[in-house]
């Protein structure tokens, strides 16, 4: 490290209080941003969960849906058309939609029902115990052992609830990728069995899923899908469009910004006005510096450390503390929301950047305008 | 005939416009030599720091210039400028300016930093120089652990730690009592002033005059005269 630096950082760190406060500033608001970022991260990619989870490339609606859960039900004849759009390789039905279990000790529970197309179980999930032959069983239910299976209350193969007076019955416990938002346990079971189970309208299919032959074919099946009056979206899109719609549909996300900018401005104004101080107390200091022989640049270069390398600690600082919280939560709130993504590092970077920049120009202004003859006069 | 250090002619310096202008330091011109220790004397608000100010490349002059060792230093870039008082010129600011988070050591190190000499170099060195001063084994504490003479001290060792020419000392007895004070001018007419070196001294403090070579006179900005140290020479010697 240069000698000039090596001064600016002992300058830094010595002053313990103040090093201390800046620290605190920084590390708290990257904290913050971090932590809402991250929260509302988690909660985009839960309501996504099954998006994610049954992974089909193009997913057929009805124009209307916003997100995953609120489901709008097709003809079935969409499901044929569909399938008779050229460069289609295949197309299933799925069924997503709410339940009311009821299970042995006589509780009721809530529970997120996906029925799995009967020919091909597309979009099954990855079993941990059973066979996933077993689906086809009478009554038959897969279980997902995820953040929310507990409610479920020591359901294990075998387990047999009651769905809308039906008897039903745990065949298998599988896992899958992401769980979802609401806060409910999921089952699988077949497309016929959830129609035959749970109370439906004249429409029942929830989503047609489709596999192209090749990804050049996508454009064409999307088109010929909205020419029929539905839409057609790949993965992506249907994720992007439920998280268009948290965020700007919702109030979430404008909540989530109010927080994160409010984050980004109790940071700057802590490191800010803290770095302000202590460039003000050390101003005679960088006047007697300057009047020994320090160029500006080199004095500019001494508070860009400064500002750089306290910035990045309370960066570091920050992700380490909300690693630890969230990892905190998750021994407490299994199903706690919460994905620290590298758009959120970014993000909190980006800000601390600002925040460094901010701080230092401040600094910089100051200590250029000081004057050594003012250090003489006194 | 000792060489000249710092040839000035002509200075002047003025602030502010109009009504509010204010002529600090009015055509003033003298040589100071090497070997010598030249006091700036006169009432406050006489123009001594704004003229110290000038011969030190500080602060530029409205008029006038400034030469030392035949270099015009108010003829050279802001750069060159900068490094013209880092290697010819060491100060010993009125209130000493030491950096308090700093230790010692490191304090009277600067100058060998902005030199971008190696730190651990530029730490024995200082090291050394700490030792002239007579602070030997305080290297680690930090300046306000001392006592206002050997802080002092400090800002001697860091004003001489790049050998320079010349050596300015605004006030060096200011914030001391009389006997640190003339101890402190003392120590530095005995080990620190040499053939090769000018000393400059702004001061109002008559009781230190007796260690000067020569003493400059100012009012209202302007040069009054010369005398020589009364108890140095005996005599008075207007120039």
């Amino acid at each position: 490290m240069p000698g000039i630096l090596k001064i600016a950082y002992k300058l830094l760190v010595n002053d313990r209080t103040k090093f201390i406060a800046l620290l605190v500033g920084i590390t708290f608001a990257v904290f913050l941003m971090i932590e809402m970022t991250s929260l509302f991260a988690g909660v985009l990619s839960r309501a996504s969960s099954t998006v994610i989870n049954i992974g089909a490339s193009i997913w057929v609606m009805d124009p209307a849906v916003q997100t995953v859960a609120n489901t709008i039900p097709l003809p079935d004849y969409v499901l044929d058309e569909v399938r008779s759009i050229p460069g289609v390789k295949y197309a299933v039905p799925l069924y997503s939609g709410a339940a009311l279990l009821r299970l042995r000790d006589g509780t009721y529970q809530s529970a997120n029902v996906i029925g799995l197309d009967d020919t091909s179980l597309f979009g099954r999930p990855e079993l941990i115990s059973g066979k996933i032959e077993d689906i086809f069983a009478e009554n038959a239910f897969i279980a997902i052992k995820d953040s929310e299976f507990y409610k479920l209350k020591g359901a294990n193969i075998g387990t047999e609830f009651e769905l809308n007076d039906h008897r039903g019955v745990i065949v298998g416990l599988a896992h899958v990728a992401s769980s979802g938002l609401f806060g409910v346990p999921t089952l699988y079971t077949t497309y016929y069995r959830t129609l035959q189970y749970i109370p439906n309208t004249r429409f029942t299919i929830s989503y047609v899923l489709v596999e192209p032959k090749t990804p050049a074919d996508v454009a064409n099946i999307k088109r010929q899908v909205v020419a029929a009056g539905y839409l057609a979206l790949t993965k992506d899109e249907f994720i992007q469009k439920i998280s268009y719609f948290y965020k700007y549909q919702t109030g979430f996300g404008t909540n989530l910004l109010i927080m994160t900018v409010m984050s980004f401005i109790v940071g700057l104004s802590i490191s800010g006005q803290t770095f302000y101080t202590f460039i003000l107390e050390n101003l005679d200091k960088f006047g007697a510096l300057k009047a020994i022989g320090a160029k500006g640049r080199e004095l500019i270069s001494m508070i860009l450390f400064q500002a750089t390398f306290v910035s990045l600690t309370g960066y570091g600082f920050g992700v380490g503390l909300c690693a630890l919280v969230i990892w905190l939560a998750r021994l407490y709130l299994p199903d706690y929301a919460a994905i620290v993504t590298a758009g959120n590092l970014g993000l909190a970077f980006v800000m601390v950047v600002v925040i460094a920049s901010i701080s230092s120009y401040i600094g910089v202004r100051k200590v250029l305008k000081i004057e050594p003859f003012d250090i003489f006069r006194g | 005939m000792p060489q000249t250090a710092i040839q000035a002619v002509g200075l002047n310096k003025w602030f502010g416009e109009g009504e509010a202008k204010t002529h600090a330091v009015k055509d003033v011109s003298f040589d100071a030599r090497f070997g010598e220790m030249l006091y700036v004397v006169g009432p406050s608000g006489s123009g001594k720091t704004t003229m110290l100010s000038i011969i030190s490349g500080i602060l530029r002059p409205n008029s006038g210039t400034v030469k030392v060792e035949d270099t015009d230093i108010w003829n050279i870039s802001t750069d060159q400028l900068a490094e013209f008082r880092l290697h010819k010129i060491g100060f010993v600011f009125q209130d000493y300016h030491l950096f308090p988070r700093l230790t010692t050591v490191e304090n009277v190190a600067i100058p060998l930093i902005l030199q971008k000499r190696p730190w651990d170099e530029a730490l024995t060195e200082a090291a050394k120089d700490l030792e002239i001063v007579g602070l030997k084994g305080r290297n680690e504490l930090p300046p306000v652990k001392l006592s206002g003479g050997e802080q002092q001290r400090v800002a001697i060792a860091r004003a001489i730690v790049s050998r320079p020419d010349i050596l300015i000392l605004d006030e060096p007895t200011a914030s001391l009592d009389g006997d640190t004070g003339r101890n402190v001018v003392q120590f530095v007419r005995e080990h620190i002033l040499s053939e090769q070196r000018c000393i400059i001294i702004v001061t109002h403090d008559s009781r230190i005059y007796e260690f000067a070579d020569r003493i400059m006179k100012m009012e209202d900005g302007k040069l009054t005269g010369f005398e020589k140290s009364s108890l140095r020479e005996g005599n008075l010697d207007a120039q």
